[in-house]
């Protein structure tokens, strides 16, 4: 079977920084990937390279066959089948929930009003928002803030989903109801792969882990490798938190 | 018709010099009836409030070409006659003492109330909490608005064609009644005010991005 | 001093008044549609990414905010008139008014523009939208809500200094003034019922762009909070 995402060998640099020194990895359909690694590994960079809000130097990346480093790539169409979810929600603050979620499925999709609507009900009803369905961005918690950026990601029905730290510019106590979200969507089938810092999360959800080390991909496995790690780095690393 | 010579150049640089000099004297009067017009904004009686504030609504509710009418014309029919630079003065002061009053409340507004407290536990008066603690703040604050302010003054004191007061547009206006080459003529007057006015639009630009910079590392 | 006030002998000019400041307020109208029309297009110039584009931009805005309108009106209507083009009055007179309100427009756009965080752009190339999308729902709808209110203080601002366009005699209310006081002998009584007028007008302008932010802001109205 192919896989869902694919990355070969892929370098990327910022100026003269190397960020991504030969990253590769896949993601099987279905299966939830969590990438862990400290801040500057390159777990974000290669995150972003996957729906091309970065281009890369070399390598190859591939999302359901199709390569995101092609320079003709169709990226509207990419983008239809690869949702993102960010550490800063990017919620649209002049835009009810209902507009946030729908906006793409009416611009991109050209989805009619009242059907786009119901999309929005149907989104909401998955992150457990149904009652804010009218409200501003404002008026929410950055938990439900960042449920409805979830909710306003399925509406367009991904085949792939990207999740950026979503949880790390949340209080601890808004961050639980976050995460059962993802782990609801993942029980779901979603193919997801996770940049994150929550470690138990990692561990209970993702069917494999892979730790990011100095822009290379340095050790991975299934969750129990955070019991037992077999590199000095991911030791340290999960000794002394992020 | 002859063309532009060197003698209309002097002339129009000239006329620059009594825009200069327009621009200084309403400005200087401006900001002294400006800072009046702010102690009245901020006053504690609530009638000097209010009464400064609906001269601030009306001067700046009315064009200042009107204002200059007034003055000028209006006062001249009613027996007092001012002459062309003193009239200009007297409404442009009159223009900048309500922007700038308005410009300045907003920035002793702006520093925090626990700093006039603190200072009045202190035991400093209402006029030394003014001077001494809230006045050396806001006017850090206040710098970048003022200069694009006097941008404004300087490109206003054009006005001051309008009653006969030869300045650099009145000069302009001269010149091309004789030469007919509006857009030379009213060309070169035009990179006259650009010379004076660029320069201080870009001083107050990079003063509030100093500004700016300087205040977003405390928080 | 022993002048008497004398406001009766202006009576029977209020049908003159009247007309300049409806010709005031539909100058005024014509230039907040084409200016702001101006002024969004060349804040996206500025931000552009051709340097001809962004430079071209750059050179109206700063010229235009750096020299005085009156200059400008003379510039223009004597200028157009020196090569043959010559413009009805009123014409020439919004002409001038929407390139002058467009470079101010321009600025005040582009500043709001700068506020919208990248995350925000980010975010809407991640759900697909195109670049014009983006632009429209995500750049330029919340950057108008920002600078909404400074927006309209400049077209207030604008519909004032439309009154110097009476130096190339635009019927407007100023010009009508000078033609009242001219026959009537009234200056001073003549001036004070025209700055009653425009401070009317400049109330009138400031209800009607409220309620017109409250119509297009629903969040505006709704919460009633900045955005």
């Amino acid at each position: 079977m192919s896989a869902a995402v694919s990355l070969r060998d892929v370098h990327k640099r910022f100026g003269e920084v190397e960020v991504l020194k030969g990253v590769s990895f896949d993601v099987a359909p279905g299966e939830v990937v969590a990438v862990i690694g400290r801040s500057g590994s390159g777990k974000s960079t290669a995150l972003r390279c996957v729906n091309r809000l970065e281009t890369i130097q070399s390598g190859e990346i591939e999302v359901h066959g199709r390569r995101v480093d092609d320079p003709q790539l169709d990226l509207r169409a990419l983008r239809r089948d690869v949702g993102m979810v960010f550490q800063s929600y990017n919620l649209f603050p002049h835009l009810t929930v209902a507009e946030n979620i729908t906006l793409a499925p009416r611009r991109v999709r050209k989805t009619p009003q009242a059907e786009a609507r119901h999309i929005a009900v149907e989104a909401l009803a998955r992150v457990g928002l149904s009652d804010k369905i009218d409200a501003y961005p404002e008026q929410l918690s950055g938990g439900q803030q960042q449920r409805v950026a979830i909710a306003r990601s399925l509406a367009m029905e991904p085949k792939v989903m990207l999740f950026d730290e979503v949880t790390s510019a949340l209080d601890p106590h808004l961050t639980g109801e976050v995460l059962k979200v993802m782990e609801a969507l993942a029980k779901g089938g979603m193919t997801m792969l996770v940049v994150t810092h929550e470690m138990a999360f990692a561990r209970r959800v993702a069917d494999r882990v892979i730790f990011m080390h100095t822009g290379k991909v340095w050790e991975t496995g299934a969750g129990e490798m955070l019991a037992n790690p077999q590199t000095p780095e991911l030791r340290e690393f999960l000794a002394n938190g992020l | 018709m002859g063309g532009f010579t060197l003698v209309h150049f002097v002339y129009l640089l000239q006329a620059t010099l009594w825009t200069v000099v327009l621009t200084v004297l309403a400005f200087g009067l401006g900001s002294l009836a400006g800072f009046v017009v702010m102690l009245a904004r901020t006053a504690r009686t609530r009638w000097i409030r209010a009464v400064s504030m609906i001269y601030v609504d009306i001067i700046q509710g009315t064009p200042l070409l009107i204002v200059l009418f007034l003055i000028y014309f209006g006062l001249a029919v009613v027996g007092i006659e001012l002459p062309a630079l003193l009239a200009a003065a007297i409404s442009l002061m009159i223009y900048c003492s309500a922007f700038l009053g308005e410009i300045w409340r907003g920035c002793v507004q702006s520093v925090p109330r626990t700093q006039s407290e603190a200072a009045e536990c202190l035991g400093l008066t209402r006029w030394q909490t003014l001077v001494d603690v809230i006045l050396p703040q806001a006017m850090r604050i206040a710098t970048p608005p003022t200069v694009g302010f006097l941008v404004q003054v300087l490109k206003n004191t054009s006005l001051a064609s309008v009653a006969g007061f030869v300045e650099l547009t009145r000069a302009s206006q001269v010149i091309n009644n004789s030469l007919f080459q509006p857009f030379l003529v009213f060309g070169i007057a035009g990179a006259l005010y650009f010379a004076l006015c660029y320069p201080l639009s870009r001083l107050s630009r990079a003063l509030e991005r100093k500004l700016n910079v300087g205040r977003r590392q405390p928080a | 001093m022993r002048y008497k006030f004398d406001f009766g002998a202006l009576v029977e000019h209020w049908p003159e008044f009247l007309s300049g400041a409806l010709t005031t307020l539909q100058m005024t109208a014509f230039a907040v549609v084409f200016g702001l029309a101006i002024g969004i297009l060349c804040a996206i110039g500025r931000r552009s990414a051709s340097p001809a584009l962004q430079w071209l931009c750059g050179f109206y805005v700063e010229t235009i905010r750096n020299t005085p309108y009156l200059i400008q009106i003379f510039f223009i209507f004597f200028g157009l008139s020196s090569i043959g083009i010559k413009l009805p009055i009123l014409v020439a007179a919004v002409l001038t008014l929407v390139i002058n309100v467009g470079a101010y427009t321009a600025e005040i756009v582009r500043a709001g523009m700068d506020t919208i965080h990248p995350g925000q752009i980010e975010a809407a190339q991640a759900l697909g939208l195109s670049q014009p999308q983006i632009y429209w729902d995500v750049i330029l709808r919340p950057a108008l809500e920002r600078v909404y209110p400074a927006l309209t203080s400049q077209f207030v601002l604008m519909m004032l200094a439309s009154s110097i366009t009476s130096q190339i005699s635009a019927e407007e209310l100023t010009a009508v003034a000078n033609n009242i006081q001219s026959f009537t002998f009234r200056a001073f009584e003549t001036y004070i019922v025209v700055a009653v007028l425009y401070l009317l007008l400049a109330v009138l302008l400031k209800l009607a762009f409220y309620g017109f932010g409250q119509i297009i802001f629903p969040r505006r109205r709704r919460l009633g909070t900045a955005l």
